[in-house]
């Protein structure tokens, strides 16, 4: 009976849009820097996940090899952005992403 | 049994997406991660990608959020912050408004599309060729083969970002400042 339905790749793609749509909601909604960060991995994630998908539909290895790429990037990104947060709090303890705005002119 | 894999690791992905933006704790918010990163992997099995599930558990869920419970955990902001403050009224609703739109705009384009997209061949699966390292060989083609080149220059951008970060956090000694 539970058989009945297989979850087809239209599944996966919306699944991929709701988890995106947290990740950017989070994003507007965070304070923290670092959880600013945790919702950009979401969004990265929900990108991975319809890149996957599609790869099987298509029957194409590219999107895998594309989502090979896109955690390299990432790893990347976070070391970069962890680095700057930690100089930043180091000078501000307790900073917020609109503390940061101080950095402007 | 597919549906059951499906629900599940959807469940997994919903709760711990939720769970990121929701708590207050920053190190609740990075174990919330962990859970939507697994339930993505989960997805990754179900869907063939085999490797690829391997390579988000052992990066994504190993390395980077280790990493970011490090730097949680060094600078001390491992407590609860207050999600009450708002700091310009309308934001939270603006962001609800935005989200439901991205959302339902995605969704509405997904499922329109959903014959459009074509359905070329079938990956080579262990199932359908009997041997078990049929993905792994066919990503390694694809990446030593097709993009090379890109995968060279990764390797680029990954000293230069140690390189940077390195740079970014030091201390000078000399100088008054930190």
């Amino acid at each position: 009976m539970l058989s009945a339905a297989t979850p087809t790749t239209t599944w996966y793609l919306v699944l991929a849009a709701l988890l995106f749509a947290i990740g950017a909601v989070g994003v507007l909604v965070r304070r923290n820097p670092l959880v600013m960060f945790m919702c950009i991995e979401l969004m990265l994630n929900a990108v991975n996940l319809s890149f996957v998908a599609l790869a099987k539909r298509l029957g194409d290895i590219g999107g895998q090899t594309t989502v090979f790429f896109v955690m390299v990037v990432a790893a990347a990104e976070v070391v970069v952005g962890l680095g700057i947060i930690v100089s930043i709090m180091r000078r501000r303890p307790g900073a917020t992403a609109d503390d940061v705005a101080e950095l402007k002119g | 049994m597919e549906l059951v894999v499906f629900v599940i690791a959807a469940a997994m992905v919903l709760v711990g997406a939720v769970g990121v933006i929701v708590r207050s704790n920053p190190v609740h918010a990075a174990l919330s991660l962990i859970l939507t990163l697994f339930g993505v992997a989960v997805m990754f099995v179900a869907l063939e990608a085999h490797f690829v599930a391997a390579v988000q558990v052992i990066v994504y869920a190993g390395a980077i959020v280790v990493l970011f419970l490090f730097v949680i955990m060094l600078l001390g902001v491992d407590r609860a912050e207050d999600l009450k403050a708002e700091p310009f009224r309308l934001q939270r609703p603006l962001a609800a408004v935005l989200g439901l739109g991205t959302a339902g705009l995605v969704i509405a384009s997904v499922v329109s599309a959903r014959d459009a997209i074509g359905s070329g061949g079938a990956l080579q699966t262990p199932d359908a060729t009997g041997d078990g390292d049929s993905n792994i060989r066919q990503l390694a083609r694809s990446v030593f083969g097709d993009y090379v080149v890109a995968f060279e220059l990764t390797s680029v951008l990954l000293v230069v970002a140690v390189v940077g970060t390195v740079m970014l956090t030091r201390r000078i000694k000399t100088g008054k400042g930190d």
